[in-house]
């Protein structure tokens, strides 16, 4: 045990710590989760603006900003101390979470509120990478012997359980409120809240000590005058950095992103569930397997961390092709034929004009309910041709699929074991970081390869799956063939050069 | 182990070049094939964005694999004072 830190405290500090990071996950969260909304109130309706404004705010925040807060929050923890910046960063996330939710719409002052939305939104990614390597520094400094990987493995619950407060809110304030009023104004509920919970996490933060180890460097003279050379260009600790890197978080950010993103995104988009039953299916997995985040960070002290993490990798590699086969087949309505048939609603006619020729598109939708509990929208869609009266190009599909009970459950147990693999890979990942590189230069070695590692190959997993999907001769499952493949390379420079023993001393 | 090791290195190094050259075909296909106007615009941001963020981890893995074929990673250190 550090000697500033009493056994009672750690409990504090792991407290203080995690609070902070969830609540700076929360707030990451809400802006992708209300995308849609804030969409058709800050932008403009011109799609292609639209889309321009998106995706600078999607893909700079998501990856050219998080490594660079990385970079810039790291080298001023290792400059002036963990508690500081770390509770810069809050400051930074919360305010600008807190400013989204007061920005006026699109029609109100125009361009300026996209803009406004932009900047802020990069101002979120900065504080966001920022933020992570302070807080597993900062309770890694303060944690005892042999207990690095339990102590630590509590800041690794706040990224999922952020995404689980973050459904959470926006559920309930919906459903409170109404649909209607929440895509008016209600949707500013959950920036304008994350003001309250920063506030607190603030001030309890503000109440906490420096870590012991950067305290004692600093009294001793010995902290870095220049982390970012210190890290980068000194062969002996970036060679640490690449390895972590290739070895760890590459495939880490993966197994993460395709087991609470991109399965949701499958069942929703590709299985064509019902958007508040594909929600509950993560709630249940998420709720479920967050426990292990502690029980596999805590084996790590026991076992070492690189066959833990390197097995939820494998899992992924071998599992994935199968899991996301199961949630088609038992998607296919018609596998549930063999349900009696409670109740067909009248269908609902639409025509929509298709150009001036006078072509048009004919949609015919009906509810259909089944004695299992199941339900679904039959959608037929039919162009019909002006110049000779002929319907062509006939599609049905069923969407807006509510499932039977046990393959409900059934979905819940398949997107447990997803993100089971994601506390196998990312329980132990914060120890294994700190462990890797000395106090000195901490914070900004171990930021970088984790937020490229999650920010980059994990948040490129919806983007790429997507795009390999589109390729010629490609089936709904070829998208998987990106985190396999990423996962396959990490396992393979993890299992051949990383080394399974467990460091120690991190006061060096 | 240690011959492995070296080995991979090679593979790492050829890795590298190979990935980007891929992707700046894929972005170069895209593109291409995006309509023309804010779409087109759209896309080569995307891309553009990508390629930026990929090309130093691209350079990251080349000299990751001149490390481990230099025997860099034989050993790894085991304490702050050997980094």
């Amino acid at each position: 045990m550090s000697s500033a830190t009493k056994p009672n405290s750690i409990f504090k500090v792991i407290g203080a710590s995690s609070l902070g990071t969830l609540i700076e996950w929360y707030d990451f969260y809400i802006f992708g989760s209300l995308a849609t909304i804030i969409g058709a109130q800050l932008f403009p309706a011109d799609a292609g603006a639209s889309a321009l404004i998106n995706t600078l705010a999607i893909f700079a925040a998501g990856f050219i900003v998080r490594p660079f807060g990385a970079l810039v929050f790291g080298r001023l923890g290792d400059l002036i101390g963990r508690k500081y910046t770390f509770l810069l960063t809050l400051v930074l996330m919360g305010g600008s979470t807190f400013l989204i939710g007061l920005i006026p719409s699109y029609s109100s002052i125009g361009y300026a509120a996209p803009i406004l939305v932009l900047i802020l939104r990069l101002v979120q990614g900065l504080a966001l990478g920022g933020e992570y390597g302070g807080a597993a520094t900062y309770v890694a400094e303060h944690a005892p012997k042999g207990k690095r990987g339990f102590f630590t493995s509590w800041i690794q619950t706040t990224a999922t359980l952020g995404l689980f407060l973050s459904l959470g809110i926006i559920v309930l304030s919906k459903n409170l409120i109404g649909a209607a009023a929440f895509a008016d104004w209600g949707w500013r509920i959950p920036f304008l809240l994350s003001i309250l919970l920063v506030g607190v996490s603030i001030y309890i933060r503000l109440k906490m000590h420096e870590s012991p180890m950067f305290t004692k460097l600093k009294t001793e003279g010995n902290i870095s005058k220049n982390p970012l050379k210190e890290s980068f260009s000194k062969k002996g600790n970036f060679k640490m950095v690449l390895l972590a890197l290739f070895g760890a978080t590459m495939g880490q950010g993966v197994i993460w992103y395709t087991g609470q993103f991109y399965a949701q995104s499958f069942i929703e988009n590709t299985c064509k569930i019902d958007f508040n039953d594909s929600r509950y299916i993560l709630l249940w997995g998420i709720a479920f397997a967050t426990p292990f985040f502690v029980v596999f960070g805590a084996w790590s002290d026991r076992v070492g961390r690189k066959w833990i993490m390197l097995t939820g990798m494998l899992l992924g590699i071998i599992f994935y092709r199968p899991i996301y086969q199961l949630f088609l087949d038992k998607s296919d309505v018609t596998t549930w034929s063999t349900s009696p048939l409670v109740k067909k609603d009248a269908p609902i006619i639409t025509r929509m004009a298709l150009h001036d020729k006078g072509d048009s598109l004919i949609t015919i939708s009906s509810k259909i309910s089944l004695a299992n509990g199941a339900s679904f929208n039959s959608v037929s869609i039919d162009t019909v041709y002006a110049d000779s009266n002929k319907m062509i190009g006939h599609t049905e599909i069923a969407k807006d699929k509510v499932l039977p009970t046990a393959t409900f459950w059934l979905f819940v147990g398949l997107v447990f074991f997803q993100i089971l693999l994601v506390t196998m890979v990312y329980g132990p990942i914060a120890a294994f970081l700190v462990e890797l590189f000395p106090t000195k230069i901490r914070y900004t070695s171990m930021s970088l390869p984790y937020h490229v590692g999650n920010g980059v190959f994990g948040g490129l997993v919806p983007f790429i799956a997507t795009l390999i999907a589109s390729f010629a001769g490609s089936t709904p499952l070829s998208g998987l063939w990106y985190p396999i493949g990423i996962a396959t390379l990490s396992f393979i420079i993890g299992a051949v050069y990383l080394s399974n023993k467990t460091d120690e001393n991190v006061n060096d | 182990m240690k011959a492995f090791k070296k080995i991979l290195g090679l593979v790492w190094i050829i890795l590298g070049p190979a990935a980007m050259i891929f992707m700046a075909f894929q972005a170069w296909d895209k593109v291409s094939k995006a309509e023309a106007g804010i779409a087109q615009t759209n896309t080569a941001l995307q891309w553009g964005i990508i390629l930026l963020i990929f090309i130093p981890i691209a350079i990251g893995l080349v000299i990751f694999g001149k490390y481990a074929l230099a025997g860099e990673y034989d050993k790894l250190p085991e304490s702050s004072e050997e980094l």
